[in-house]
Protein backbone atom coordinates (compact mmCIF):
# COMPACT_ATOMS: atom_id res chain seq x y z
CA UNK A 1 0.00 0.00 0.00
CA UNK A 2 1.34 3.38 -1.02
CA UNK A 3 0.03 6.59 0.53
CA UNK A 4 0.36 9.84 -1.33
CA UNK A 5 -1.24 13.29 -1.20
CA UNK A 6 -2.06 13.45 -4.89
CA UNK A 7 -2.19 10.63 -7.41
CA UNK A 8 -2.17 11.82 -11.01
CA UNK A 9 -3.06 9.42 -13.83
CA UNK A 10 -1.69 10.25 -17.27
CA UNK A 11 1.62 12.05 -17.94
CA UNK A 12 0.55 14.23 -20.86
CA UNK A 13 0.43 18.04 -20.70
CA UNK A 14 -2.36 18.10 -18.07
CA UNK A 15 -0.86 15.44 -15.81
CA UNK A 16 2.71 16.73 -15.98
CA UNK A 17 1.57 20.32 -15.32
CA UNK A 18 -0.59 19.18 -12.40
CA UNK A 19 2.34 17.28 -10.87
CA UNK A 20 4.71 20.24 -11.17
CA UNK A 21 2.16 22.66 -9.67
CA UNK A 22 1.24 20.35 -6.78
CA UNK A 23 4.90 19.82 -5.87
CA UNK A 24 5.42 23.60 -5.83
CA UNK A 25 3.02 23.73 -2.87
CA UNK A 26 4.60 20.88 -0.95
CA UNK A 27 2.19 18.01 -1.68
CA UNK A 28 3.59 14.53 -2.29
CA UNK A 29 2.77 13.43 -5.83
CA UNK A 30 2.72 10.13 -7.69
CA UNK A 31 2.27 10.37 -11.47
CA UNK A 32 1.35 7.23 -13.41
CA UNK A 33 1.44 6.62 -17.13
CA UNK A 34 0.73 3.55 -19.19
CA UNK A 35 3.44 4.41 -21.72
CA UNK A 36 7.16 3.74 -21.40
CA UNK A 37 7.95 7.45 -21.09
CA UNK A 38 6.09 10.62 -20.06
CA UNK A 39 4.73 13.14 -22.56
CA UNK A 40 1.36 11.70 -23.51
CA UNK A 41 0.40 11.64 -27.16
CA UNK A 42 1.11 15.30 -27.94
CA UNK A 43 4.50 15.52 -26.21
CA UNK A 44 5.61 11.99 -27.08
CA UNK A 45 9.40 12.00 -27.54
CA UNK A 46 9.39 15.82 -27.33
CA UNK A 47 12.79 17.43 -27.91
CA UNK A 48 14.17 20.73 -26.56
CA UNK A 49 15.85 21.44 -29.93
CA UNK A 50 12.91 20.48 -32.18
CA UNK A 51 12.61 22.21 -35.57
CA UNK A 52 9.94 22.12 -38.29
CA UNK A 53 6.14 21.78 -38.05
CA UNK A 54 4.91 21.39 -34.47
CA UNK A 55 8.36 22.34 -33.09
CA UNK A 56 7.07 24.96 -30.64
CA UNK A 57 4.82 22.35 -29.04
CA UNK A 58 7.66 19.82 -28.91
CA UNK A 59 9.89 22.35 -27.13
CA UNK A 60 7.08 23.08 -24.63
CA UNK A 61 6.78 19.35 -23.99
CA UNK A 62 10.51 18.98 -23.42
CA UNK A 63 10.42 21.90 -20.96
CA UNK A 64 7.54 20.28 -19.07
CA UNK A 65 9.44 16.98 -18.84
CA UNK A 66 12.53 18.77 -17.50
CA UNK A 67 10.41 20.61 -14.91
CA UNK A 68 8.72 17.34 -13.95
CA UNK A 69 12.09 15.62 -13.38
CA UNK A 70 13.21 18.54 -11.19
CA UNK A 71 9.91 18.68 -9.27
CA UNK A 72 10.42 15.67 -7.02
CA UNK A 73 7.17 14.04 -8.17
CA UNK A 74 7.28 10.25 -8.31
CA UNK A 75 6.88 9.02 -11.90
CA UNK A 76 5.82 5.45 -12.65
CA UNK A 77 5.91 4.63 -16.36
CA UNK A 78 4.39 1.45 -17.73
CA UNK A 79 1.78 1.65 -14.93
CA UNK A 80 -1.91 1.10 -15.68
CA UNK A 81 -4.76 2.32 -13.48
CA UNK A 82 -7.44 -0.36 -13.64
CA UNK A 83 -9.84 0.57 -10.83
CA UNK A 84 -10.73 3.33 -8.38
CA UNK A 85 -12.71 2.80 -5.18
CA UNK A 86 -14.13 5.40 -2.82
CA UNK A 87 -11.42 6.86 -0.61
CA UNK A 88 -10.12 7.42 -3.19
CA UNK A 89 -8.11 4.23 -3.47
CA UNK A 90 -6.53 3.33 -6.82
CA UNK A 91 -5.49 -0.07 -8.14
CA UNK A 92 -2.49 0.00 -10.42
CA UNK A 93 -0.92 -2.73 -12.54
CA UNK A 94 2.83 -2.49 -13.06
CA UNK A 95 5.36 -5.21 -13.90
CA UNK A 96 2.68 -7.91 -13.55
CA UNK A 97 1.87 -6.91 -9.97
CA UNK A 98 -1.03 -4.92 -8.53
CA UNK A 99 -0.31 -1.98 -6.25
CA UNK A 100 -2.85 -0.14 -4.12
CA UNK A 101 -2.51 3.60 -3.75
CA UNK A 102 -4.41 5.60 -1.13
CA UNK A 103 -4.51 9.22 -2.22
CA UNK A 104 -5.87 12.39 -0.68
CA UNK A 105 -6.89 13.47 -4.16
CA UNK A 106 -6.83 11.76 -7.57
CA UNK A 107 -6.44 13.83 -10.72
CA UNK A 108 -7.38 11.89 -13.85
CA UNK A 109 -5.61 13.23 -16.93
CA UNK A 110 -6.44 10.51 -19.41
CA UNK A 111 -6.43 12.69 -22.53
CA UNK A 112 -8.17 11.96 -25.79
CA UNK A 113 -8.46 9.18 -28.33
CA UNK A 114 -9.06 9.48 -32.08
CA UNK A 115 -12.71 9.43 -33.12
CA UNK A 116 -12.94 6.48 -35.49
CA UNK A 117 -13.97 7.14 -39.09
CA UNK A 118 -15.81 4.05 -40.33
CA UNK A 119 -15.73 3.81 -44.12
CA UNK A 120 -16.25 0.71 -46.27
CA UNK A 121 -13.25 -1.62 -45.78
CA UNK A 122 -11.74 0.24 -42.80
CA UNK A 123 -11.04 -2.94 -40.82
CA UNK A 124 -8.48 -4.23 -43.37
CA UNK A 125 -4.82 -4.31 -42.29
CA UNK A 126 -3.11 -1.25 -43.72
CA UNK A 127 -5.84 1.12 -42.54
CA UNK A 128 -4.83 3.06 -39.41
CA UNK A 129 -5.41 6.37 -37.65
CA UNK A 130 -3.54 9.54 -38.54
CA UNK A 131 -2.77 9.84 -34.82
CA UNK A 132 -1.39 6.29 -34.94
CA UNK A 133 0.96 7.26 -37.77
CA UNK A 134 2.03 10.35 -35.86
CA UNK A 135 2.92 8.14 -32.89
CA UNK A 136 5.02 5.98 -35.27
CA UNK A 137 6.77 9.10 -36.57
CA UNK A 138 7.43 10.63 -33.13
CA UNK A 139 8.27 7.58 -31.07
CA UNK A 140 9.86 5.19 -33.59
CA UNK A 141 11.00 7.51 -36.38
CA UNK A 142 8.87 5.71 -39.00
CA UNK A 143 7.96 7.92 -41.95
CA UNK A 144 5.35 7.11 -44.61
CA UNK A 145 6.77 5.64 -47.82
CA UNK A 146 5.09 4.38 -50.97
CA UNK A 147 1.34 4.46 -51.58
CA UNK A 148 0.27 6.10 -48.33
CA UNK A 149 -3.04 7.97 -48.40
CA UNK A 150 -4.79 10.13 -45.80
CA UNK A 151 -8.58 10.70 -45.56
CA UNK A 152 -10.85 12.54 -43.15
CA UNK A 153 -10.85 15.97 -41.56
CA UNK A 154 -9.25 18.04 -38.85
CA UNK A 155 -6.02 19.89 -38.04
CA UNK A 156 -4.06 16.73 -37.18
CA UNK A 157 -4.18 15.62 -40.84
CA UNK A 158 -2.26 18.70 -41.94
CA UNK A 159 0.11 18.71 -38.98
CA UNK A 160 1.01 15.03 -39.51
CA UNK A 161 1.42 15.46 -43.28
CA UNK A 162 3.66 18.51 -42.78
CA UNK A 163 5.74 16.67 -40.14
CA UNK A 164 6.03 13.54 -42.29
CA UNK A 165 7.12 15.49 -45.39
CA UNK A 166 9.62 17.51 -43.35
CA UNK A 167 11.22 14.21 -42.26
CA UNK A 168 11.48 12.95 -45.84
CA UNK A 169 8.22 10.99 -45.93
CA UNK A 170 5.98 10.48 -48.96
CA UNK A 171 2.20 10.88 -49.12
CA UNK A 172 0.38 9.82 -52.29
CA UNK A 173 -2.77 11.87 -51.68
CA UNK A 174 -5.05 13.47 -49.12
CA UNK A 175 -8.84 13.24 -49.23
CA UNK A 176 -10.20 16.27 -47.37
CA UNK A 177 -13.72 15.36 -46.22
CA UNK A 178 -14.44 18.65 -44.41
CA UNK A 179 -17.09 21.17 -45.52
CA UNK A 180 -17.11 24.84 -44.64
CA UNK A 181 -20.58 25.80 -43.40
CA UNK A 182 -22.25 29.11 -42.46
CA UNK A 183 -22.55 27.66 -38.96
CA UNK A 184 -18.74 27.49 -38.77
CA UNK A 185 -18.17 30.91 -40.36
CA UNK A 186 -20.35 32.54 -37.69
CA UNK A 187 -17.81 31.34 -35.12
CA UNK A 188 -14.77 32.57 -37.03
CA UNK A 189 -14.61 36.10 -35.47
CA UNK A 190 -14.20 34.72 -31.95
CA UNK A 191 -11.54 32.30 -33.21
CA UNK A 192 -9.64 35.24 -34.69
CA UNK A 193 -9.15 36.69 -31.21
CA UNK A 194 -6.50 33.98 -30.84
CA UNK A 195 -5.24 33.71 -34.42
CA UNK A 196 -2.12 31.65 -33.64
CA UNK A 197 -3.86 28.31 -34.02
CA UNK A 198 -5.50 29.16 -37.33
CA UNK A 199 -2.34 30.69 -38.81
CA UNK A 200 -0.30 27.62 -37.87
CA UNK A 201 -2.92 25.37 -39.42
CA UNK A 202 -3.00 27.38 -42.63
CA UNK A 203 0.81 27.24 -42.84
CA UNK A 204 0.76 23.42 -42.53
CA UNK A 205 -1.94 23.20 -45.22
CA UNK A 206 0.01 25.45 -47.60
CA UNK A 207 3.22 23.45 -47.15
CA UNK A 208 1.44 20.15 -47.74
CA UNK A 209 -0.64 21.28 -50.74
CA UNK A 210 2.53 22.25 -52.63
CA UNK A 211 3.66 18.62 -52.63
CA UNK A 212 0.61 16.38 -52.20
CA UNK A 213 -2.53 16.19 -54.38
CA UNK A 214 -5.65 17.00 -52.34
CA UNK A 215 -9.10 15.65 -53.27
CA UNK A 216 -12.36 16.98 -51.85
CA UNK A 217 -14.99 14.27 -51.54
CA UNK A 218 -16.66 12.14 -48.88
CA UNK A 219 -16.78 9.11 -51.17
CA UNK A 220 -13.88 6.90 -50.04
CA UNK A 221 -13.97 3.08 -50.20
CA UNK A 222 -11.20 0.65 -49.18
CA UNK A 223 -10.68 -2.64 -51.02
CA UNK A 224 -8.25 -5.52 -50.87
CA UNK A 225 -7.84 -9.25 -50.42
CA UNK A 226 -6.81 -9.70 -46.79
CA UNK A 227 -5.20 -6.27 -46.65
CA UNK A 228 -5.61 -2.79 -48.12
CA UNK A 229 -4.71 -2.79 -51.83
CA UNK A 230 -6.85 -0.09 -53.48
CA UNK A 231 -8.91 2.90 -52.50
CA UNK A 232 -11.75 4.45 -54.49
CA UNK A 233 -11.77 8.23 -54.17
CA UNK A 234 -14.80 9.89 -55.72
CA UNK A 235 -15.12 6.95 -58.11
CA UNK A 236 -11.44 6.93 -59.17
CA UNK A 237 -9.32 3.92 -58.23
CA UNK A 238 -5.82 4.35 -56.73
CA UNK A 239 -3.40 1.65 -55.58
CA UNK A 240 -2.62 2.05 -51.88
CA UNK A 241 -0.84 0.07 -49.16
CA UNK A 242 -1.65 2.37 -46.25
CA UNK A 243 -4.64 4.60 -45.52
CA UNK A 244 -4.64 6.91 -42.51
CA UNK A 245 -8.07 8.03 -41.29
CA UNK A 246 -8.96 10.89 -38.94
CA UNK A 247 -12.12 12.58 -37.70
CA UNK A 248 -10.92 14.55 -34.70
CA UNK A 249 -10.57 13.33 -31.13
CA UNK A 250 -12.91 12.54 -28.23
CA UNK A 251 -12.31 12.64 -24.45
CA UNK A 252 -11.05 9.36 -23.01
CA UNK A 253 -13.68 8.78 -20.30
CA UNK A 254 -13.10 5.05 -19.89
CA UNK A 255 -12.29 5.46 -16.17
CA UNK A 256 -14.77 8.19 -15.18
CA UNK A 257 -17.72 6.35 -16.78
CA UNK A 258 -16.94 3.33 -14.60
CA UNK A 259 -17.17 5.34 -11.35
CA UNK A 260 -20.64 5.08 -9.88
CA UNK A 261 -22.23 8.49 -9.44
CA UNK A 262 -19.67 10.27 -11.61
CA UNK A 263 -22.16 11.98 -13.92
CA UNK A 264 -21.39 12.78 -17.55
CA UNK A 265 -22.97 15.33 -19.86
CA UNK A 266 -23.42 15.45 -23.61
CA UNK A 267 -21.34 18.16 -25.25
CA UNK A 268 -23.50 18.96 -28.28
CA UNK A 269 -20.86 21.17 -29.94
CA UNK A 270 -18.16 18.50 -29.71
CA UNK A 271 -20.61 15.59 -30.09
CA UNK A 272 -19.08 13.73 -27.18
CA UNK A 273 -19.79 12.74 -23.57
CA UNK A 274 -17.64 14.34 -20.90
CA UNK A 275 -17.61 14.18 -17.08
CA UNK A 276 -19.56 16.88 -15.24
CA UNK A 277 -16.87 19.18 -13.78
CA UNK A 278 -16.74 22.51 -11.99
CA UNK A 279 -14.21 25.21 -13.02
CA UNK A 280 -11.54 23.51 -10.89
CA UNK A 281 -11.98 20.07 -12.43
CA UNK A 282 -13.86 18.49 -9.48
CA UNK A 283 -16.12 15.62 -10.57
CA UNK A 284 -19.26 14.88 -8.56
CA UNK A 285 -17.25 12.26 -6.64
CA UNK A 286 -15.38 13.68 -3.62
CA UNK A 287 -11.62 13.50 -4.08
CA UNK A 288 -11.62 12.80 -7.82
CA UNK A 289 -10.75 15.52 -10.32
CA UNK A 290 -10.30 15.52 -14.10
CA UNK A 291 -7.87 17.72 -16.03
CA UNK A 292 -7.17 18.12 -19.73
CA UNK A 293 -8.83 16.63 -22.79
CA UNK A 294 -10.36 13.77 -20.74
CA UNK A 295 -12.81 16.40 -19.46
CA UNK A 296 -13.57 17.93 -22.87
CA UNK A 297 -11.41 18.65 -25.90
CA UNK A 298 -9.40 21.86 -25.58
CA UNK A 299 -5.93 21.01 -26.88
CA UNK A 300 -2.53 20.76 -25.21
CA UNK A 301 -2.15 24.35 -24.00
CA UNK A 302 -5.58 24.41 -22.34
CA UNK A 303 -4.91 20.95 -20.89
CA UNK A 304 -1.70 22.15 -19.30
CA UNK A 305 -3.55 25.08 -17.67
CA UNK A 306 -6.37 22.77 -16.49
CA UNK A 307 -3.75 20.54 -14.89
CA UNK A 308 -2.33 23.46 -12.90
CA UNK A 309 -5.82 24.64 -11.89
CA UNK A 310 -6.83 21.16 -10.71
CA UNK A 311 -3.57 20.87 -8.75
CA UNK A 312 -4.22 24.19 -6.98
CA UNK A 313 -7.68 22.96 -5.97
CA UNK A 314 -6.27 19.62 -4.80
CA UNK A 315 -3.54 21.20 -2.64
CA UNK A 316 -6.13 23.59 -1.18
CA UNK A 317 -8.43 20.69 -0.31
CA UNK A 318 -5.52 18.95 1.44
CA UNK A 319 -4.63 22.05 3.46
CA UNK A 320 -1.39 23.01 1.70
CA UNK A 321 -2.86 26.27 0.44
CA UNK A 322 -5.55 28.71 1.61
CA UNK A 323 -8.68 29.33 -0.44
CA UNK A 324 -7.74 32.97 -1.13
CA UNK A 325 -4.23 31.94 -2.22
CA UNK A 326 -5.68 29.33 -4.52
CA UNK A 327 -8.02 31.88 -6.08
CA UNK A 328 -5.24 34.43 -6.58
CA UNK A 329 -2.93 31.88 -8.22
CA UNK A 330 -5.67 30.40 -10.39
CA UNK A 331 -7.16 33.65 -11.72
CA UNK A 332 -4.51 34.29 -14.40
CA UNK A 333 -4.51 30.59 -15.34
CA UNK A 334 -8.28 30.63 -15.85
CA UNK A 335 -7.99 33.78 -18.00
CA UNK A 336 -5.34 32.12 -20.16
CA UNK A 337 -7.45 29.00 -20.42
CA UNK A 338 -10.43 31.01 -21.71
CA UNK A 339 -8.14 32.61 -24.32
CA UNK A 340 -6.75 29.21 -25.40
CA UNK A 341 -10.30 27.92 -25.88
CA UNK A 342 -11.31 30.85 -28.13
CA UNK A 343 -10.83 29.00 -31.46
CA UNK A 344 -12.65 25.89 -30.20
CA UNK A 345 -16.19 26.90 -31.25
CA UNK A 346 -15.03 27.50 -34.81
CA UNK A 347 -13.06 24.23 -34.99
CA UNK A 348 -15.94 22.24 -33.47
CA UNK A 349 -18.41 23.73 -35.98
CA UNK A 350 -16.01 23.32 -38.93
CA UNK A 351 -15.20 19.69 -38.14
CA UNK A 352 -18.60 18.31 -37.13
CA UNK A 353 -18.12 14.52 -37.03
CA UNK A 354 -18.71 12.87 -40.40
CA UNK A 355 -22.01 11.03 -41.05
CA UNK A 356 -22.29 7.34 -40.19
CA UNK A 357 -21.74 4.96 -43.12
CA UNK A 358 -24.03 2.70 -45.17
CA UNK A 359 -25.50 -0.45 -43.58
CA UNK A 360 -22.78 -2.87 -44.75
CA UNK A 361 -19.95 -1.11 -42.91
CA UNK A 362 -18.65 -2.53 -39.60
CA UNK A 363 -18.97 -0.17 -36.62
CA UNK A 364 -17.88 -2.47 -33.78
CA UNK A 365 -14.55 -3.89 -34.97
CA UNK A 366 -14.24 -6.41 -32.12
CA UNK A 367 -17.68 -8.06 -32.32
CA UNK A 368 -17.94 -7.23 -36.05
CA UNK A 369 -21.34 -5.53 -35.84
CA UNK A 370 -22.44 -3.47 -38.85
CA UNK A 371 -24.21 -0.12 -39.02
CA UNK A 372 -27.18 -1.98 -40.51
CA UNK A 373 -27.47 -4.22 -37.43
CA UNK A 374 -27.45 -1.19 -35.16
CA UNK A 375 -30.17 0.49 -37.24
CA UNK A 376 -32.21 -2.73 -37.23
CA UNK A 377 -31.95 -2.83 -33.42
CA UNK A 378 -33.15 0.78 -33.26
CA UNK A 379 -36.10 -0.27 -35.44
CA UNK A 380 -36.93 -2.98 -32.91
CA UNK A 381 -37.07 -0.39 -30.13
CA UNK A 382 -33.49 -0.30 -28.85
CA UNK A 383 -33.08 3.10 -27.16
CA UNK A 384 -29.45 3.32 -26.11
CA UNK A 385 -25.96 1.89 -26.37
CA UNK A 386 -26.26 -0.26 -23.24
CA UNK A 387 -29.45 -1.93 -24.51
CA UNK A 388 -27.68 -2.37 -27.84
CA UNK A 389 -25.25 -4.81 -26.21
CA UNK A 390 -28.10 -7.24 -25.58
CA UNK A 391 -29.39 -6.78 -29.14
CA UNK A 392 -26.08 -7.09 -31.02
CA UNK A 393 -23.05 -7.55 -28.68
CA UNK A 394 -21.72 -4.25 -30.09
CA UNK A 395 -19.34 -2.63 -27.60
CA UNK A 396 -18.75 -5.86 -25.66
CA UNK A 397 -15.54 -7.00 -27.33
CA UNK A 398 -11.84 -6.68 -26.66
CA UNK A 399 -11.68 -2.88 -26.76
CA UNK A 400 -14.74 -2.49 -24.48
CA UNK A 401 -16.32 0.13 -26.72
CA UNK A 402 -13.30 2.43 -26.87
CA UNK A 403 -13.40 2.60 -30.67
CA UNK A 404 -17.06 1.94 -31.49
CA UNK A 405 -18.72 3.76 -28.55
CA UNK A 406 -19.09 7.16 -30.28
CA UNK A 407 -20.10 5.43 -33.55
CA UNK A 408 -22.84 3.30 -31.96
CA UNK A 409 -24.08 6.37 -30.13
CA UNK A 410 -24.22 8.53 -33.29
CA UNK A 411 -25.92 5.78 -35.31
CA UNK A 412 -28.61 5.21 -32.66
CA UNK A 413 -29.28 8.94 -32.22
CA UNK A 414 -29.60 9.34 -35.99
CA UNK A 415 -31.84 6.27 -36.37
CA UNK A 416 -34.10 7.39 -33.52
CA UNK A 417 -34.11 11.00 -34.71
CA UNK A 418 -33.19 12.36 -31.27
CA UNK A 419 -30.39 14.61 -29.97
CA UNK A 420 -27.22 12.86 -28.78
CA UNK A 421 -27.98 13.70 -25.16
CA UNK A 422 -31.05 11.45 -25.32
CA UNK A 423 -28.97 8.33 -26.06
CA UNK A 424 -26.99 6.97 -23.12
CA UNK A 425 -23.22 6.41 -23.42
CA UNK A 426 -21.75 2.92 -22.91
CA UNK A 427 -21.28 2.19 -19.21
CA UNK A 428 -17.77 0.95 -18.53
CA UNK A 429 -16.67 -1.49 -15.84
CA UNK A 430 -13.50 -2.02 -13.86
CA UNK A 431 -10.99 -3.42 -14.64
CA UNK A 432 -10.39 -0.62 -17.12
CA UNK A 433 -7.64 -2.66 -18.76
CA UNK A 434 -7.39 -6.45 -18.75
CA UNK A 435 -5.28 -8.10 -16.10
CA UNK A 436 -4.56 -11.79 -15.55
CA UNK A 437 -5.77 -13.78 -12.54
CA UNK A 438 -2.14 -14.21 -11.54
CA UNK A 439 -1.70 -10.44 -11.55
CA UNK A 440 -4.93 -9.99 -9.59
CA UNK A 441 -3.72 -12.54 -7.03
CA UNK A 442 -0.74 -10.34 -6.16
CA UNK A 443 -3.29 -8.17 -4.31
CA UNK A 444 -3.71 -10.71 -1.50
CA UNK A 445 -1.49 -9.71 1.45
CA UNK A 446 -0.37 -13.32 1.98
CA UNK A 447 0.49 -13.68 -1.70
CA UNK A 448 2.79 -10.66 -1.66
CA UNK A 449 4.54 -11.95 1.48
CA UNK A 450 4.86 -15.44 -0.03
CA UNK A 451 6.23 -14.20 -3.33
CA UNK A 452 8.70 -11.93 -1.52
CA UNK A 453 10.07 -14.84 0.51
CA UNK A 454 9.70 -17.38 -2.28
CA UNK A 455 11.60 -15.36 -4.84
CA UNK A 456 14.18 -14.00 -2.39
CA UNK B 1 4.03 1.45 -45.71
CA UNK B 2 6.59 2.98 -43.40
CA UNK B 3 10.38 3.25 -43.43
CA UNK B 4 12.87 4.00 -40.73
CA UNK B 5 14.60 7.36 -40.42
CA UNK B 6 17.15 5.85 -38.00
CA UNK B 7 18.85 2.46 -38.63
CA UNK B 8 17.81 -0.57 -36.54
CA UNK B 9 20.05 -1.60 -33.63
CA UNK B 10 18.86 -5.13 -32.83
CA UNK B 11 16.75 -8.01 -34.12
CA UNK B 12 13.63 -9.73 -32.84
CA UNK B 13 11.84 -12.87 -34.00
CA UNK B 14 8.33 -12.73 -35.44
CA UNK B 15 7.00 -16.29 -35.93
CA UNK B 16 10.12 -17.89 -37.45
CA UNK B 17 11.42 -14.78 -39.13
CA UNK B 18 14.16 -12.53 -37.80
CA UNK B 19 13.34 -8.84 -38.30
CA UNK B 20 15.35 -5.69 -37.56
CA UNK B 21 14.17 -3.45 -34.71
CA UNK B 22 15.25 -0.69 -32.35
CA UNK B 23 15.30 -1.40 -28.63
CA UNK B 24 12.64 0.60 -26.80
CA UNK B 25 10.33 1.19 -29.76
CA UNK B 26 6.98 -0.58 -29.64
CA UNK B 27 6.72 -4.10 -31.00
CA UNK B 28 3.96 -2.89 -33.36
CA UNK B 29 6.30 -0.23 -34.75
CA UNK B 30 8.99 -2.86 -35.40
CA UNK B 31 6.50 -5.08 -37.21
CA UNK B 32 5.20 -2.21 -39.37
CA UNK B 33 8.76 -1.11 -40.20
CA UNK B 34 9.37 -4.67 -41.44
CA UNK B 35 6.30 -4.46 -43.68
CA UNK B 36 4.15 -6.68 -41.43
CA UNK B 37 0.68 -5.16 -41.00
CA UNK B 38 -1.35 -8.35 -40.43
CA UNK B 39 -0.80 -9.71 -36.93
CA UNK B 40 -3.90 -11.73 -36.05
CA UNK B 41 -7.36 -12.85 -37.17
CA UNK B 42 -10.60 -12.05 -35.36
CA UNK B 43 -12.34 -14.64 -33.22
CA UNK B 44 -15.69 -13.88 -34.81
CA UNK B 45 -15.11 -14.24 -38.57
CA UNK B 46 -11.40 -14.93 -38.95
CA UNK B 47 -10.87 -11.53 -40.59
CA UNK B 48 -7.24 -10.35 -40.67
CA UNK B 49 -6.28 -7.40 -38.46
CA UNK B 50 -3.23 -5.26 -37.81
CA UNK B 51 -2.11 -2.34 -35.69
CA UNK B 52 -4.72 0.44 -35.90
CA UNK B 53 -4.54 3.00 -33.04
CA UNK B 54 -0.93 2.57 -31.78
CA UNK B 55 -1.95 3.83 -28.31
CA UNK B 56 -3.40 0.85 -26.48
CA UNK B 57 -7.03 1.59 -27.30
CA UNK B 58 -8.25 -0.65 -30.14
CA UNK B 59 -6.87 -4.09 -29.10
CA UNK B 60 -6.47 -5.00 -32.79
CA UNK B 61 -2.70 -5.65 -32.48
CA UNK B 62 -2.96 -8.44 -29.86
CA UNK B 63 -0.05 -10.88 -30.18
CA UNK B 64 1.83 -13.45 -28.13
CA UNK B 65 5.08 -12.14 -26.60
CA UNK B 66 7.55 -14.55 -24.99
CA UNK B 67 4.76 -17.09 -24.58
CA UNK B 68 2.30 -14.65 -22.98
CA UNK B 69 -0.86 -14.23 -25.07
CA UNK B 70 -3.07 -11.22 -25.78
CA UNK B 71 -0.41 -8.53 -25.39
CA UNK B 72 -0.98 -5.20 -27.10
CA UNK B 73 1.95 -4.99 -29.55
CA UNK B 74 1.71 -1.19 -29.57
CA UNK B 75 2.31 -1.06 -25.79
CA UNK B 76 5.14 -3.62 -25.54
CA UNK B 77 8.63 -2.07 -25.80
CA UNK B 78 11.09 -4.03 -27.95
CA UNK B 79 13.93 -5.82 -26.19
CA UNK B 80 16.76 -7.28 -28.30
CA UNK B 81 16.06 -10.92 -29.11
CA UNK B 82 12.35 -10.70 -28.19
CA UNK B 83 10.18 -13.50 -29.61
CA UNK B 84 6.61 -12.80 -30.70
CA UNK B 85 3.95 -14.47 -32.82
CA UNK B 86 0.29 -14.07 -33.80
Amino acid sequence: MTKVDILIVGAGPAGMSAAIEARRHGASVLLLDENAAPGGQVHRAAKPDAVGPGAAQSREGAALMAALRASGAGLHSGAVLWAIEPGPRAFVLQDHAVHEVDAGRVILASGATERALPIPGWTLPGVMGVGAAQILLKSAGLRPRGRVWIAGQGPLIWLYAAQALARGGEIAGIVDMSRITPHALLRLPRALTAPGYLLRGLAWMRAVRQRVPVFRTRDVVVEGDGRLERIHVGGQIHTADTLLLHDGVVPNTQVTRAIQGCEHRWNAAQRAWEPVLDDWGNTLIPGILVAGDGGGIGGAAAASLSGRIAALEAVRALGHLGGAQRDALAAPLMRRRRAELAPRGFLDALFVPLPMPVDEVTLCRCEEVTAGSVRAAAGLGCLGTNQLKAFTRAGMGLCQGRICGPLLHATLAEARGVPGGDVDPLRTRFPTKPLSLGELATLAPSASAASASGKG
Amino acid sequence: MFERVEPPDCTITWQDREIPARAGESLAAALLAAGINRVRVTGMSGAPRGPFCMMGVCFDCLVTVEGEGARQACMVPVVAGMRASP
